[in-house]
């Protein structure tokens, strides 16, 4: 019988939908191996997302709010995660591969013993973990041989898991980051303002590549605009400053699979296929036919984007009127 | 001050991967380059050496003399001053036995900082950085787009979901490199003369206290992913849009 920690995604106070893609890979590990899973929330001023994870079937909501853990600095965090792991007797301890999942789950992983695999897409009958490797080109079945197992899931590759109702207690943890003995100290967050959709939340994406040059914007937003969609890039977009690095899709970016992609003025590299050749159906829009990406793509169109996304912006938006 | 930076070789991306017969890793003659990220790691030891006269720079690697090539060439030929071989067998050892290896390494250098690659694009795993940080019980700075070193603290701006954040972290420190930390530097011709001649230390994994070699994570099997199959070319805007509307009903 397993015993599974979620650690819970937040932003700004608000619980992130990757959790509950989380907790669906959670939920798949119980029913197969038997145990209850809990949800662990870390942060400060964070009850409301405790409060919103209740009605998920976890055997207990397990809130550690303090100061020192405002910031997810890795050493503080992997410290209250794991002790809070010690104490409740989970033997696995779950998060998404986000930026923050990647960054606290090795040390916590450490902590406890546990061996790690990250960015799981699937559980095997024999217990092994699926992974996608080598930028997605082979799948590796890994097993872990520790008794603690610590899993970084990847969210696109996991539905999110629906309520079930009933109220889970909240449970009060008492944290002990020992930040101060950590020597590291948070200095600023440079965010990026956006109205629109998360990458990893969205159904429709408009992806745009360094073909756009500086015109990325002006062509991805308006189509964007008209699909609620969010917009995301290549590395090579980010890496010319066409785009900021958190719109990066790809093998060390972030991964989707929204229900519609358009891939826009890029070439299809290995690395950015790596992050997006899930989604259900691909638009690739380029003026050069050989282009790889129209190697995935559900529906080509061979033709110069700055002509053909206006117009396919304008043609989506007379048909919704 | 002293930096030890990971070279760590990795198959080609573009290469075409053939599974062995085990079907624990890969096999055949993959053409083989240094990792992206170990790169970028070199180029900011190089550079932190550079503004901070007297820095000694150590690149270490794991594996056999193929291993050894990709350490003098990535690593010593950039101006990197000395290399560290420790003998294994890339296939067997885990993340976990990687980053206990390399705390074996500092605990015999003793540098200020470990510079290494965010992850490497063949495993993928993204955790080498975190445990050894754990290991040794010094902080990290994960995905750095930015580092600057006055003193005894490192400023580190990282690249994470939503933005740039950036902290201090104290020396001695862990530092993971991101792609966009800087452009590595190409090896000058005289810099592969010189090369050969700097110091170059192989180690045995026995050389280094560990505890034991066990890994914690095994690949029990490996298979390639059903790919995507082309789909079909419209010929204008207005096909594509009739074809998303009625054939995909995506929009």
């Amino acid at each position: 019988m397993s015993k599974v920690l979620i650690l819970a995604e937040h932003d700004k106070g608000a619980l992130k939908k990757v959790t509950l893609n989380t907790l669906a890979f959670a939920r798949q590990y119980v029913a197969k191996f038997g145990g209850s899973y809990d949800f662990a929330v870390l942060g400060h001023n964070v009850a409301g997302v405790a409060e919103a994870l209740r009605g998920y079937g976890a055997g207990a909501v397990h809130l550690a709010d303090h100061a020192d853990l405002a910031h997810p600095i890795a050493s503080a965090w992997a410290k209250v995660l794991a002790d809070l792991a010690k104490s409740i007797g989970a033997d696995m301890v779950v998060a998404p591969a986000t930026t923050t999942g990647k960054d606290v789950l090795p040390r916590t992983a450490v902590r406890l013993g546990a061996g790690m695999a990250s960015d799981i897409i699937a559980l095997t009958d024999s217990g092994a973990f699926a992974r996608p490797m080598w930028a997605g080109n082979l799948t590796g079945n890994v097993k872990i041989s520790t008794a603690n197992k610590v899993i970084s899931v990847r969210a696109s590759a996991f539905d999110a898991a629906e309520a079930t109702g009933g109220q889970s207690p909240v449970v009060a943890f008492a944290a002990d980051p020992a930040l101060a003995s950590t020597r590291v100290k948070f200095v600023s967050f440079d965010g990026v303002q956006s109205t629109r959709p998360d990458l990893a939340e969205a159904t429709t994406i408009v992806a745009g590549g360094r073909g756009l040059k500086d015109r990325f914007y002006a062509v991805t937003e308006p189509l964007a605009d008209v699909l609620g969609a969010a917009i995301g890039a290549t590395r090579a977009a980010v890496d010319d400053g066409y785009a900021p690095n958190d719109l990066q899709i790809g093998q060390t970016g972030k991964v989707v699979a929204p229900q519609l992609y358009f891939a826009i003025a890029m070439s299809g590299a290995v690395q950015h296929l790596a992050g997006m050749k899930n989604s259900k159906v691909i638009v690739a829009i380029n003026k050069n036919p050989d282009e790889p990406i129209f190697k995935v793509a559900d529906y080509g169109l061979v033709a110069d984007a700055f002509v053909a996304v206006p117009e396919l912006t304008a043609q989506i938006k007379a048909l919704r009127g | 001050m002293k930096i030890l930076v990971s070279a760590k070789r990795v198959s080609d991306p573009n290469a075409k991967l053939a599974i062995a017969k085990d079907g624990k890793w890969i096999e055949g003659d993959v053409e083989y380059i240094l990792n992206p990220f170990c790169e970028n790691a070199i180029e900011c030891a190089l550079q932190i050496a550079e503004a901070n006269e007297g820095t000694e720079t150590v690149a270490i690697g794991i594996g056999d003399d193929e291993t050894a090539r990709f350490i003098r060439q990535g690593a010593l030929a950039r101006g990197i001053d000395r290399g560290i071989l420790v003998s294994a067998e890339e296939a067997s050892i885990d993340s976990d036995l990687i980053a206990r290896i390399y705390q074996g390494v500092v605990h015999r250098e003793k540098p200020d900082i470990v510079l290494l690659g965010k992850q490497a694009i063949d495993g993928d795993s993204n955790q080498v950085g975190q445990l050894l940080a754990e290991y040794l019980g010094w902080p990290q700075a994960t995905f750095a787009s930015k580092v600057e070193v006055s003193g005894n603290k490192a400023i580190v701006t990282r690249e994470v979901d939503g933005g740039l954040e950036t902290l201090e972290v104290s020396l001695p420190c862990v530092i993971t490199a991101d792609l966009r930390l800087n452009e590595p530097r190409f090896a000058s011709l005289a810099g592969i003369m010189k090369a050969k001649k700097k110091p170059f230390d192989e180690l045995e994994i026995d050389d280094l206290d560990l505890e034991d070699t066990d890994t914690k994570v095994q690949i029990v099997g490996l298979s390639t992913p059903s790919g995507r199959k082309a789909g079909v070319i419209v010929k204008d805007v207005e096909e594509l849009v009739q074809k998303l509307r009625s054939e995909a009903r995506a929009i």
